[in-house]
């Protein structure tokens, strides 16, 4: 099948997850226990009565609820997830503002995660009973089992008192002036830690992934096939092994981009880092359920559109599957 | 003329669960110059050993070489070095193996990896290693070459899949190509194909093959000289006639009778299906007695007592029996 | 070579008392077994042995460890004891963690298996909706349920199973397709067993080794949610959880550093102690990756 016909769909199928997270949304807000007016204001049972008669006006909240819903989708699809009167701004505004920090953390850790996880793998993968395979294989159970918020905070204890080096909060420093490239240096300066505790995780899962692919590659036919063609050791393991293994780390890593969007919600509260988790904490500890529920959306879609390019990135790293559909 | 491969008392050992087995136990096999040697034997009697030995591809842990010789044009190949291996793997020797579906890396062009071959053996270019790819795989008899050149793997067929894996083998004209039972996992029609292909090639080029298989009717069509194995040890060579039409050791006999066959109405020695009875021994248990003793029909007292050597009973054809003149009356 | 393995092949016996004596013989498994006894021990039998309550104060705050005889462990920022918080902090964290565990683990069997067994129709739809759970940020998701109900040790224990439910879930269709499509599962059809019989007495016990290990791993991954959730202060505010130790001893981390490195190391050996009971079960399962 033509792959921009294949990519269409995908696109519909991921339109269509979109509104589906729109539709459970105005569930929640239904669903919560008490008035949705309230809900939707943000200061359950604190509102006035003024602005609780506004919001249901707004959303037609005494029309049939199928109305209600299209109402809501409507805004939504205009792009108004409602007004946070917290923050006292609209919902969208305040999301756009905070979303770019938590993609650059989140593609910093996983890419961070994928090229560290997949060379200690290979590295590992050379030899499957030595001292870095058994290190592969104890720091993946050690990784998985630490709660990231936790390992943040003690990298935050290490670095704080032990080896000044790394700044412990925020994304650059608001104090320095020192123009464009000096700003960029400095936020990357301060991504180092974040961005290692959200990654250590990944590290362990895709070393232990690919180490066992690796093994598994090597035992193949066709790896014989090329040492029986004078392929040399390093090439073996570098290119016709690894070129195999990194199909299940791409599939993997795709599956994980919600676990890791979460993942990043805990490490961004941790070293205050600007982005959608801070966001949703405070909201949340505010009570402001039109931010919490934006948030909830737009990372959602952060996920779907990880999942559409996941997709494409995979069929174009195994040729089996390029044309099937 | 000295022989282009000469393999001397091999030994190979493998490290089981169950004690060391002995896989290899003094296999000696000459290899001369344009002939076709069949590699004969039931499946774990050591025949793909023999060929990953002289490929230097014995997989360690858990198998090890553990004595004998392998010469090339004289040039030890268990004493070269890595380096010398690689250089010599693919240009020298090279090798087919069994199962096309799973022998060809999925992820790139086949093409390119008959390319590759090249391009670690000649000093060329990317784009010339290209266009002798494609030739090869006009040559093996693939249609629009030029287009299947960009096809992966699982774009093919099983036989399409085979004949790619003999251009990988014979793109650099190696002096010797193992082929490993080549066409155990093809169909029937496609074996013959096969079969005549490499026929075909070895004519044309010269290439010494030796031809491992279980299939007698491909060695009566295929090998100049048969070697016959059981249980890791070589029991009859000779020329494939002589071995076809007077075949001396007992096993080979059977080999030769287990052949199935159409004839009508079949004689008692001759049934549609034959077997031999019984088993092969554990390789971890071969005791010091001749391996087939235990499912000859001609055991004698000496059977048990050691294994008979390998010795000539004219200049081509050589035998390990001790009761050569009961078996053949 | 498969030819030469083949030819000794040990006596076989039950497949649970081999996996039980592989088990033994992993000292993975072995370890996170004795690691999560212990822990147990301590949150279950702690109580009675250290009766200090927990949210009592009894000292001067953000006492060092080793200062005072009576809090060996250090006080917190209120001045409670830190080796109280950790004895009945054990006790929210386990419970959440087995009873989400468990949710998780019947949602996604079940869901599974429906979708695995009948195909079609009922696989597409609740694929689709699997699907669609995958792409909510799992911790995000839970954050919501938990914030828009109130939180209580059980709605925090249902918000985790909605949230985590489809990895199991997809496991158990992958096991299912295979396996019923085997001659053993048609054989039963063929005698005419209901479906409900063939799924729950034929397929399932079939694939439940994968899915015993994955629900040991769940156990685990359902802890680490209990904790990062009462660690952002959703948690039950009635019940005493390590996570919630440490969320309030962030503040104080410079000043305190017990306040959060205690409770996290027990957090650390709970699930460390489910990760290498599942490597072990894994191990145990597999008896040709024990090979390697």
């Amino acid at each position: 099948m033509d792959l921009a016909l294949i990519f269409l769909r995908r696109l519909s199928h991921a339109v269509l997850l979109v509104l589906a997270v729109l539709v459970l949304n105005f569930l929640l807000i239904h669903l919560a226990p008490g008035d949705p007016a309230d809900v939707i204001a943000g200061e359950m049972g604190g509102a006035t009565e003024e602005m609780l008669a506004e919001i249901r006006e707004l959303y037609g909240l005494n029309k049939p609820v199928i109305v209600q819903l299209g109402i809501y989708l409507g805004r939504a699809v205009q792009g108004d997830l409602g007004q946070s009167f917290f923050y006292n701004a609209p919902v969208s505004e305040l999301i756009l503002g905070r979303i770019g920090p938590t993609i650059l953390l989140v593609t910093a850790a996983l890419s961070f995660a994928i090229f560290v996880g997949t060379f200690l793998g290979v590295l590992a993968s050379y030899k499957p009973k030595g001292f870095l395979s058994g290190f592969v294989t104890l720091f993946a159970v050690i990784g998985y089992s630490a709660p990231i918020f936790w390992t943040g905070l003690m990298l935050v204890i290490v670095f704080a008192w032990l080896i000044p080096v790394f700044p412990i909060a925020g994304m650059y420093d608001v104090t320095l002036d020192n123009g464009p490239v000096g700003r960029v240096l400095d936020i990357l300066h301060h991504l180092i830690l974040p961005a290692l505790t959200l990654g250590i995780v990944y590290i362990a899962q895709y070393a232990r992934l690919t180490r066992a692919s690796m093994l598994e590659i090597l035992g193949s036919d066709y790896i014989r096939t090329a040492r029986a063609k004078g392929v040399s050791g390093p090439k073996i393991y570098g290119y016709h092994a690894l070129r195999n293994a990194i199909i299940p780390i791409v599939t993997i890593a795709g599956l994980q981009f919600g676990s890791i969007v979460s993942g990043a919600v805990l490490v961004e509260t941790v070293f205050s880092w600007p982005g959608l988790g801070t966001l949703a904490f405070d909201s949340i500890l505010a009570r402001d359920y039109p931010t919490v529920l934006g948030i909830l959306f737009f990372s959602a879609v952060l996920v779907i559109v990880a999942n559409l390019i996941t997709d494409i990135v995979y069929r174009f790293v195994d040729p089996r599957i390029r044309t099937g559909g | 003329m000295a022989p282009l491969l000469s393999v001397k008392n091999l030994l190979v050992e493998f490290k089981t669960r169950a004690g060391i087995a002995k896989v290899l136990n003094n296999v000696s096999l000459d290899v001369h110059s344009g002939e076709i040697l069949g590699v004969v034997g039931e499946s774990g009697c050591g025949k793909s050993m023999t060929a990953l030995s002289i490929m230097g591809l014995v997989p360690s842990p858990p198998g090890n070489v553990a004595g004998g010789t392998i010469e090339l044009n004289g040039e030890d190949l268990l004493s070269a070095s890595n380096k010398r291996l690689h250089q010599m793997r693919g240009k020298e020797i090279s090798m087919i193996f069994q199962e096309p579906m799973t022998s060809l890396n999925p992820v790139f062009k086949v093409g390119h990896q008959i390319a590759e071959a090249i391009l670690l053996h000649e000093k060329t270019t990317k784009s010339l290693a290209w266009e002798r790819s494609v030739k090869m795989l006009d040559r093996v008899g693939i249609p629009e070459a030029a287009i299947r050149a960009n096809s992966y793997p699982h774009e093919m067929s099983g036989g399409m899949r085979q004949r790619v894996m003999i251009a990988i083998a014979l793109a650099c004209n190696p002096k010797l190509l193992i082929a490993d039972e080549p066409t155990t996992a093809l169909d029937v029609t496609v074996q013959a194909q096969i079969f005549d292909l490499l026929r075909e090639l070895q004519r044309e080029t010269g290439t010494a093959i030796i031809m491992i298989t279980h299939d007698m009717g491909a060695i009566s069509e295929l090998a100049d000289r048969v070697a016959v194995m059981y249980a890791g040890h070589i029991i009859e060579t000779g020329d494939t006639k002589d071995i076809l039409s007077k075949p001396q050791h007992p096993y080979t006999r059977g080999l030769i009778a287990c052949v199935p066959h159409l004839e009508e109405n079949p004689s008692e020695e001759r049934p549609y299906l034959a077997e031999i009875p019984g088993v092969v021994p554990p390789l971890t248990d071969l005791g010091k007695g001749c391996t087939f003793a235990p499912r000859c029909d001609f055991r004698t007292d000496d059977c048990t007592g050691s294994q008979p050597s390998l010795s000539k009973i004219s200049d081509q054809h050589s035998v390990s029996c001790f009761n050569l003149n009961t078996v053949a009356s | 070579m498969s030819s030469i393995e083949t030819q000794f092949i040990p006596k076989s016996q039950h497949p649970i008392v081999e996996a039980i004596k592989a088990f033994r013989q992993s000292w993975a498994g072995m370890l996170g077994l004795i690691l999560l006894l212990l822990v147990i021990l301590f949150s279950v039998a702690g109580p009675f042995i250290y009766a200090v309550d927990p949210f009592e104060i009894i000292w001067a705050p953000l006492t060092a460890p080793g200062v005072v005889a009576n809090a060996p462990f250090g006080t917190d920022h209120l001045g409670r004891d830190v080796l109280a918080g950790l004895v009945y902090g054990g006790q929210a964290t386990l419970f959440v963690g087995l009873t989400a565990g468990f949710l998780t683990i019947t949602i996604g069997i079940l869901v599974g298996a429906m979708a695995g067994y009948y195909g079609g129709g009922v696989d597409e739809i609740l694929m689709r909706i699997t699907e669609f759970f995958q792409v909510l940020p799992a911790l995000l998701f839970a954050m919501v349920l938990v914030t828009l109900f109130t939180p209580s040790i059980y709605v925090v224990s249902a918000a985790i199973g909605i949230v985590s439910w489809p990895t199991t879930a997809r496991l158990t269709r992958a096991e299912f397709l295979r396996i019923k499509n085997l001659e053993y599962v048609k054989a039963a059809q063929s005698i005419g067993a209901r479906d409900n019989r063939i799924i729950w007495r034929v397929v399932l016990p079939n694939s439940l080794a994968p899915l015993i290990v994955s629900a040991t791993l769940t156990i685990g991954v359902a802890i680490l949610f209990e904790a990062g959730l009462s660690y952002l202060g959703l948690g039950d505010p009635n019940a005493f959880s390590w996570g919630m130790m440490i969320g309030a001893g962030r503040e104080y981390i410079l000043d305190a550093w017990w306040l959060v490195t205690l409770p996290g190391i027990m957090i650390f050996l709970t699930v460390l102690g489910f990760s290498l009971i599942g490597d072990g079960l894994n191990d145990a399962f597999n008896p040709r990756l024990r090979e390697r």
